[in-house]
C-alpha cells in the first residue's frame, strides 16, 4: 500500500524550502506554548509523575477496569461493542447505521477511525460521513489524510485551504483570511450539524468507575453532532481507560498545555447516558493493543493520551511533515505504535529519528518515546526488515570496527581519499554529502598523533 | 470465543504485574489568594469575559435587555412547564438560538471551566448551539484546580455535564486563532459577588 518510506517522502516534503521552514516554526512555536503552560504550574513534574502512575496501574489492571467500565456502561444505558480489530470496529459501525438506514451521519475527529480507515471502509458500503472538525473538514475535502493528530491540516497554508473552499464551498477566490473562511465552513457544517441523523465520536478517556467518557474538543463539533443525532456512536481503544473521575483532575491538567499550550481544552464532555430518546453506542476497539501491553519493551507506548506533544518538538516530524510518516498516528509515538500494527511496513518509522530525546521530555504521561524507538530497531533488524543498504553498511561497520588492521586501513584510506580524490565522496551517491560538505582531512589520525607525542 | 472474551482474556494474560495508584497530594497544588481573580484573568486570555453582578435579580434585569426580536432563552430559574418545553426542543428548533443563560455549578481558577450539568442545561444542545452564551456562576463556587473540581460533584449525577472554557475556537488555518468555529461566538460569565450575598 505505501509507495515511499518516510526518508524518501520527506525530501519531497523538503523540496519546497520556505514551507518547510513554516512548518518547522510554527510547530516550534506550539511547542514554546506548551513550556509556557507548563512552566505555569509549579507541580508539573509531579502532575507528569501521577499520570504516568496511574496509566502504569491502570494498565496492570486493564482486564479487570474494562469489565467494570462495561458493566457499569451498560447500566447506564449504553450498548456496548468489543472489537478485536479494525475490520470488525468497521463491520460493527456499518451495521448499526445499516440498521437504522441512516443517510446523515457526521464525525468528530478520532484517530482510532483513521487507524481503522473507517471512512474508507464506509464509502465502500456506499455511506458517506462527513468530518466536522475544522482541520479534518478541509483535509477530507482535499482527499488527503490528516498530517498531525491534533492539527490535521497543519501541513497546509491558508492559500490552500481558500482554493479548496472557494471549489466546494464557493467562498471568495483568493480570499485568505481565517476569520472568512473558519465563518464558511462553520456556516456549510451547521447545516449538516442541524440535518445529522447519526454521530461518531472518538473518546479521550473513559472511566471504569462511573462507565461514562469524556470527550474534548475546541471547537465543539463533538457535542454539536452528539446532541442532535438520535444515534450516538463513540469509538474506543482499550487503552483509553481510566480508574475512576478523580483522575481525570491529573490528565486534563495536562492534556491541553502539552498539546496547544490552553489551560484546558474549551469543552470536557461527559457522556454517561443516552439522552430521552437517544441509542448510544460504545465500540471498544483491540486492534494489536494487546499484543503491544504483552511486549515488556514496547507497552508503555499504550499510556499515550494523543496530545501531539512529540510531534510538536521532534525535529524529524517537524522537518518532514505527518504525511511522510505514512500512517494514521504520524510523529515519535506513533513511529513506536505502527511497527506493533504490521513491522515490515512501518520498519522504516522507528529509524526517522535522531534519537534526541526531547518527546521523552515533553511527554505528559512519561513514555520514554526515544528508547522505544531505538529498541524497535533492534527487533526490526533483528526480523530481516531492515532496509538492505542499512543492512549491508551496519555489517560493514562491523567488520572494520571488529579489526583493528582493516581499521587503521580504512582511516588511511578515507583520509588518503578526502585528500587527494575528493569527487569520489563529494557527489550523489554519498548520502552524508547531502546538505553537506565532506569535512577537511585530519592530517594524521589520533592513533598516529598518539604515538608520536606518548613521551 | 467472542471478541470481547478474547479481548478481556488476551489483556488479562499480557498485562505486567500489579502497579500501585498515586495517591494525589493535594498540598502539592498550586495555590492561589484569590482564585476569583485568576479566573477572570485565566477567562480573558482565552477569549470569555466577565461582568460581576450583585444577584440573580441582576441577571434577570439583564435577560431583559437582550434583544429580544431574536431568539433568546434564559434557562437559569426554569418553571417545570418550561422545562419540558425546552428539553421538546430539537436542533431544527434551536438553530437560530442567539442567546441563553444558564447557569454553572462551579468554576476552575486555573483554567476558568465552568461545570454545567443536564440538569443546568436543561437541554444537552442548548450550550452548544446557541450564538452567545452566558452562565451565571457564584464567586464562593470557584476553587483553584481541576482536583478540586472532581470533588465538587459526581460527574455522573446527570446523563451529560461538560466543563465550558471560553467560547468556541479554531486554529486549523495557519495556527491562527478564529474564536466561534462550531459552538457559540462568545461566553461570558455573570459573576455574583460573595459579598452581595
Amino acid at each position: 500500500m505505501k509507495v515511499q518510506d518516510h526518508a524518501q517522502a520527506a525530501a519531497q516534503f523538503i523540496k519546497d524550502e520556505e514551507r518547510t521552514d513554516w512548518h518547522d516554526e510554527t510547530l516550534w512555536f506550539v511547542r514554546q506554548k506548551r513550556d509556557l503552560a507548563a512552566h505555569g504550574i509549579p507541580e508539573w513534574e509531579q502532575l507528569r509523575e501521577w499520570a504516568s502512575q496511574i496509566k502504569d496501574h491502570t494498565l496492570s489492571n486493564l482486564s479487570h477496569y474494562l469489565e467494570s467500565f462495561e458493566q457499569k456502561a451498560i447500566a447506564n444505558g449504553i450498548r456496548v461493542h468489543w472489537a478485536a480489530d479494525g475490520e470488525e470496529h468497521n463491520k460493527i459501525v456499518h451495521q448499526i447505521i445499516a440498521d437504522h438506514d441512516l443517510k446523515r451521519i457526521v464525525k468528530s475527529k478520532s484517530m482510532l477511525t483513521e487507524e481503522c480507515h473507517l471512512n474508507e471502509y464506509l464509502i465502500q458500503k456506499g455511506i458517506s460521513v462527513v468530518d466536522t472538525d475544522l482541520g479534518e473538514r478541509i483535509v477530507q475535502l482535499r482527499k488527503e489524510a490528516p498530517s498531525h493528530i491534533v492539527l490535521p491540516a497543519i501541513h497546509l497554508k491558508k492559500q490552500d485551504v481558500s482554493d479548496t473552499f472557494h471549489d466546494f464551498l464557493d467562498t471568495e477566490k483568493g480570499n485568505n483570511d481565517p476569520q472568512y473562511l473558519t465563518e464558511a465552513a462553520r456556516q456549510h457544517l451547521r447545516d449538516y450539524f442541524i440535518a445529522s441523523e447519526l454521530a461518531i465520536t472518538g473518546v479521550n478517556f473513559a472511566i471504569a468507575e462511573t462507565g461514562g467518557f469524556v470527550v474534548c474538543t475546541n471547537e465543539g463539533n463533538a457535542d454539536m453532532g452528539a446532541h442532535t443525532a438520535n444515534v450516538h456512536i463513540a469509538c474506543m481503544g482499550i487503552e483509553k481507560i481510566i480508574p475512576k473521575a478523580e483522575h481525570l483532575g491529573v490528565f486534563l491538567r495536562l492534556l491541553a498545555r502539552s498539546a496547544t499550550g490552553q489551560p484546558v481544552t474549551t469543552y470536557s464532555s461527559h457522556f454517561h447516558r443516552p439522552r430521552e430518546g437517544q441509542e448510544m453506542h460504545l465500540v471498544i476497539v483491540d486492534n494489536g493493543r494487546t499484543r503491544q501491553l504483552g511486549r515488556a519493551d514496547f507497552r508503555n507506548s499504550l499510556k499515550c493520551i494523543r496530545c501531539a506533544a512529540c510531534f510538536n518538538t521532534c525535529p524529524v516530524y517537524r522537518r518532514s511533515g505527518g504525511h511522510s510518516y505514512h500512517t494514521a498516528v504520524a510523529g515519535p509515538i506513533g513511529s513506536i505504535l505502527n511497527p506493533n500494527l504490521d513491522m515490515k511496513a512501518n520498519a522504516d518509522l522507528p529509524f526517522a529519528s535522531t534519537l534526541c530525546g526531547s518527546c521523552s521530555n515533553v511527554c505528559p504521561v512519561k513514555i520514554d518515546i526515544h528508547e522505544q524507538l531505538y529498541k524497535w530497531r533492534q527487533v526490526i533488524v533483528q526480523a530481516g526488515y531492515a532496509p538492505v543498504s542499512k543492512k549491508l553498511g551496519m555489517e560493514g561497520m562491523a567488520a572494520v570496527l571488529s579489526s583493528p588492521a582493516l581499521y587503521h586501513f580504512s582511516g588511511k584510506m578515507g583520509r588518503t581519499t578526502l585528500k587527494y580524490a575528493p569527487f569520489l565522496v563529494n557527489n550523489g551517491f554519498n548520502p552524508w554529502y547531502k546538505q553537506r560538505d565532506m569535512p577537511a582531512p585530519p592530517a594524521e589520525s589520533f592513533g598516529e598523533w598518539y604515538q608520536k607525542n606518548r613521551s | 470465543m467472542n471478541s470481547r472474551d478474547r479481548i478481556l482474556q488476551a489483556a488479562a494474560e499480557n498485562q505486567p504485574t500489579q502497579r500501585d495508584l498515586p495517591v494525589i497530594g493535594f498540598e502539592r497544588l498550586i495555590r492561589y489568594d484569590e482564585p476569583a481573580v485568576v479566573f477572570e484573568q485565566v477567562l480573558t486570555k482565552i477569549g470569555g469575559q466577565l461582568v460581576r453582578v450583585k444577584d440573580l435579580e441582576e441577571v434577570k434585569k439583564r435577560f431583559a435587555e437582550e434583544d429580544q426580536d431574536k431568539f433568546c432563552v434564559d434557562a437559569t430559574d426554569c418553571t417545570e412547564e418550561d422545562r419540558l418545553k425546552i428539553k421538546a426542543w430539537k436542533a431544527t428548533d434551536l438553530a437560530l438560538l442567539h442567546t441563553l443563560y444558564i447557569r454553572g455549578s462551579f468554576g476552575v481558577a486555573e483554567n476558568s471551566a465552568v461545570w454545567v450539568d443536564e440538569l443546568a442545561m436543561v437541554n444537552r444542545l442548548l450550550p452548544f448551539i446557541c450564538e452567545h452564551l452566558f452562565i451565571v456562576l457564584e464567586e464562593k463556587e470557584i476553587v483553584p484546580t481541576m482536583h478540586h473540581a472532581y470533588q465538587k460533584t459526581d460527574v455522573s449525577r446527570t446523563g451529560f455535564g461538560s466543563f465550558i472554557a471560553g467560547p468556541s475556537k479554531t486554529a486549523d488555518i495557519e495556527q491562527s486563532l478564529v474564536i466561534g468555529a462550531h459552538g457559540p461566538r462568545s461566553l461570558t460569565i455573570y459573576l455574583i459577588e460573595n459579598d452581595s450575598l
